[in-house]
């Protein structure tokens, strides 16, 4: 076997190490810090020094983080790592609570349990020492089961799952994207099989040859992505869906700016609403990329979670002071609730038809359609229903990825057919 | 022209044009022209947005270059534009004569191609250029009805006022021009454009300011009709309406109701020309006759209050 030299890392193992257990705290809450960055991260300490907080702090900072959304998550870790061990026991304790309901999770600060949850799983680690030989028969046994403990997961309803099957949940619902068909734009770009002559290109590439025009340059329209609204219902009777939902529109809203806004699949702008008694706006909110962040700003700002809901009142408030600013660009709406109202269903009825005409494409997201044969007998459900064009479930991973090949084509409706014939 | 020197003398310069603005408005527009920075307006249609730029250039005597926004709006039509019909001539001129007094000097022929002969100036352009009394006023109007690229576009623009037209190089203004953008807020503009702008809202004048602009407008109509209209309106925008009437609107209705020789406001003739005011069949179903008297009624009570 292969001898490797030692590398030239200073004498001070036991910082070292510190910082390498650090560094896979790091790792352990979601930041890309690789072992390469470990040992940049230990030369930069011995390179700066290891005498203010504040230069020590910045020193790892330049080493480990690369992305601005990672940088609470530094943070908080930081903050918890290199401080009294006692303060450990204090973060254990504070943990705890996750594990009595998913409503501390909006009260918890941002990153700060993901934070707590890598720490102290770095601080079981070492305890957790076994044989490599079985160690490798573990690993594969764990593989197969995590497998098809996601295909389990897919198609289990949110509202069965407990708090770590959500939180796996979450994770694959950040990973789904929304393909959608570029929408025609007036706007025109160079193409070769284009229809329109482009003058001043023609003649830029005939200057190029002296003037010999050898070319005959043309255009045609550019695609633009769509746009996408949300309106998500956050009542008592819809609280873990739409919960849910906001991850997934969070993923979507954010993979927009990576996929970036010519490729397909990108949406345009993404603005989101919540409505249960009143609307609120919350477009601003999910643009924090840091998804515990988005949704507890979120949170602060929507003042009727798990309130009552008055549809009718809710989405005549979007037409009357947002459709005109959001959907004047052949907006897609997305429009989630369990249409149980308690209005009028004639004042319901007409909001719907217009909230329809302002809109390219109204879908609607039921997570009741989760019952077989459901049929839309309240009022609420059967007055809106002939003014959507797709209906569709939302009560699993699996039926959130189903929505992609309902947004692909215009022609798909979901289950609203089946659905009006049982009217 | 005009000298500048508070924000009182832009209220009377405005006004000098028949224009009614607030306080607010004319600090915005006193700053913009001071610091020399652009003004971005938004608001409801017809609150007067695209008015204050003609009523600005008139009153400051300068040439008013309107730029009218549209999806795919690009820079060719934004501005400036080759011609090229006329260079294709220009080469099979070039060659031509080429045939006869030798090879055609290609670099003359491109310096010869791309200059201001075959040049199409538009809007943008123009307004870098010095104009007779002045800078210009460039008014770049219903920004939202753009997209995100020629935002982007307008940057260079706005912040240093110079454009850049690669066969040419970049424009430079001598002078900044008086740049005012509208928005109807049909789309949020990015905030990389509004940044670089003052901000205005412009929002539906109270009672007083809109008399006033009642007057300066339709001058012919009766003090008390003119009252009236002005109170119905005002009254009309506390209703839970889809479209609230705009000024433009309320100027609108005075003329409809000029040209039917209304002395007097009544539920009937409100019936009749109330297309001029609402433009949603469903605000319009919602005035029914009964509606629409008990909104007069409370109209009268309003100014019989003051």
């Amino acid at each position: 076997m292969q001898e490797y030299p030692d590398l030239e890392l200073p004498d001070n193992p036991k910082l070292a190490l510190n910082i390498t257990h650090f560094a896979r705290a790091l790792r352990r809450a979601g930041m890309p810090v690789g072992t390469g960055r470990i040992i940049d991260a230990v030369r930069a300490v011995a390179a700066a020094g290891f005498t203010s907080r504040t230069d020590f702090y910045w020193t790892l900072h330049a080493a480990c983080v690369t992305r601005p959304e990672h940088r609470i998550v530094f943070a908080q870790i930081f903050r918890l790592y290199w401080r009294d061990p006692r303060f450990l026991e204090h973060m254990m304790a504070t943990l705890l609570p996750a594990m009595r309901g998913l409503n501390e999770d909006r009260t918890a600060q941002a990153a700060e349990k993901r934070a707590a949850e890598a720490l102290l799983d770095g601080a079981e680690a070492p305890t957790r020492e076994m044989p490599e030989d079985d160690g490798d028969a573990l690993i594969e046994i764990d593989a197969s089961a995590t497998q098809s403990a996601r295909e389990r997961l897919r198609s289990l309803d949110f509202e069965q799952m407990g708090a770590a099957e959500i939180a796996e949940a979450r994770r694959m619902l950040a990973q789904l994207t929304l393909p959608v068909a570029p929408l025609p734009s007036r706007r025109m770009g160079a193409d070769a099989r284009g229809r329109v002559l482009d003058g001043a290109r023609t003649m830029r590439l005939a200057m190029r040859r002296g003037g010999e025009i050898t070319q005959i340059a043309r255009r045609a329209p550019r695609r633009k992505p769509p746009d996408l609204v949300v309106l998500c219902d956050i009542s008592g009777s819809m609280s873990q869906y739409s919960r849910m939902v906001l991850h997934f529109v969070h993923a979507v809203a954010n993979t927009r700016a990576a996929s970036g806004a010519g490729a397909r699949g990108g949406w345009g702008q993404v603005h989101a609403f919540t409505f249960g008694t009143r609307l609120s706006n919350i477009t601003r909110h999910l643009a924090t990329r840091d998804v515990d962040a988005a949704l507890a700003a979120a949170g602060r700002e929507v003042q009727d979670w798990e309130g009552g809901t008055r549809i009718g009142d809710s989405i005549a408030a979007f037409n009357r002071d947002w459709s005109r600013r959001v959907l004047g660009q052949g907006a897609l709406v997305l429009l989630i609730t369990d249409g149980l109202d308690r209005g009028a269903p004639d004042a319901l009825a007409s909001q719907i038809q217009r909230l329809h005409l302002l809109s390219r494409r109204l879908v609607w997201l039921n997570p009741l359609l989760r019952w077989d044969g459901f049929a839309p007998k309240a009022q609420g459900i059967a007055a809106m229903l002939p003014h959507v064009d797709a209906v569709l479930p939302c009560h699993s991973v699996a039926t959130l990825a189903d929505l992609a090949d309902v947004l692909a084509s215009s022609k798909g409706t979901g289950e609203k057919a089946r659905l009006m014939r049982a009217r | 022209m005009t000298q500048i020197g508070d924000i009182g003398d832009v209220q009377t310069m405005l006004a000098g044009e028949g224009y009614v603005c607030g306080r607010a408005l004319a600090t915005a527009l006193f700053l913009a022209l001071r610091l020399g920075r652009p003004l971005f307006l938004e608001g409801e249609p017809g609150t007067g947005k695209t008015e204050i730029a003609k009523a600005v250039a008139a009153a400051l005597g300068r040439r008013l270059i309107r730029l009218q926004c549209y999806e795919g709006l690009d820079a060719s039509s934004a501005v400036a534009e080759w011609n090229f019909a006329a260079q294709m001539i220009a080469i099979r001129a070039a060659e031509a004569g080429g045939t006869a007094g030798g090879k055609p000097d290609s670099a003359a022929l491109k310096d010869h191609l791309f200059t201001d002969e075959f040049l199409i100036e538009r809007p943008l352009l123009q307004a870098m250029r010095p104009q007779p009394g002045g800078p210009p006023v460039l008014l770049i109007d219903e920004m939202d009805r753009t997209d995100a690229p020629f935002e982007a576009f307008l940057l260079e623009a706005l912040s240093d006022y110079q454009v850049t037209i690669p066969e040419l190089g970049t424009i430079a203004a001598a002078e900044p021009p008086i740049v005012i953008l509208t928005s109807n807020r049909t789309r949020e503009v990015h905030d990389a454009l509004k940044r670089r702008c003052l901000y205005a809202w412009v929002d539906y004048p109270d009672f007083e300011r809109e008399a006033q602009i009642l007057a300066a407008r339709a001058p012919e109509l009766p003090d008390q009709l003119s009252r009236e209209v002005v109170a119905f309106v005002q009254a009309l925008r506390t209703e839970d309406l889809f479209k609230k009437p705009g000024v433009a609107e309320t100027i609108d209705w005075a003329k409809c109701l000029l040209a039917l020789d209304a002395v007097a406001l009544s539920p009937q003739v409100i019936a009749d020309t109330l297309g001029a005011l609402l433009k949603y069949q469903d605000d319009i179903a919602r005035l029914n006759g009964s509606e629409a008297a008990r909104i007069l009624e409370r109209a009268r009570s309003a100014i019989a209050a003051e």
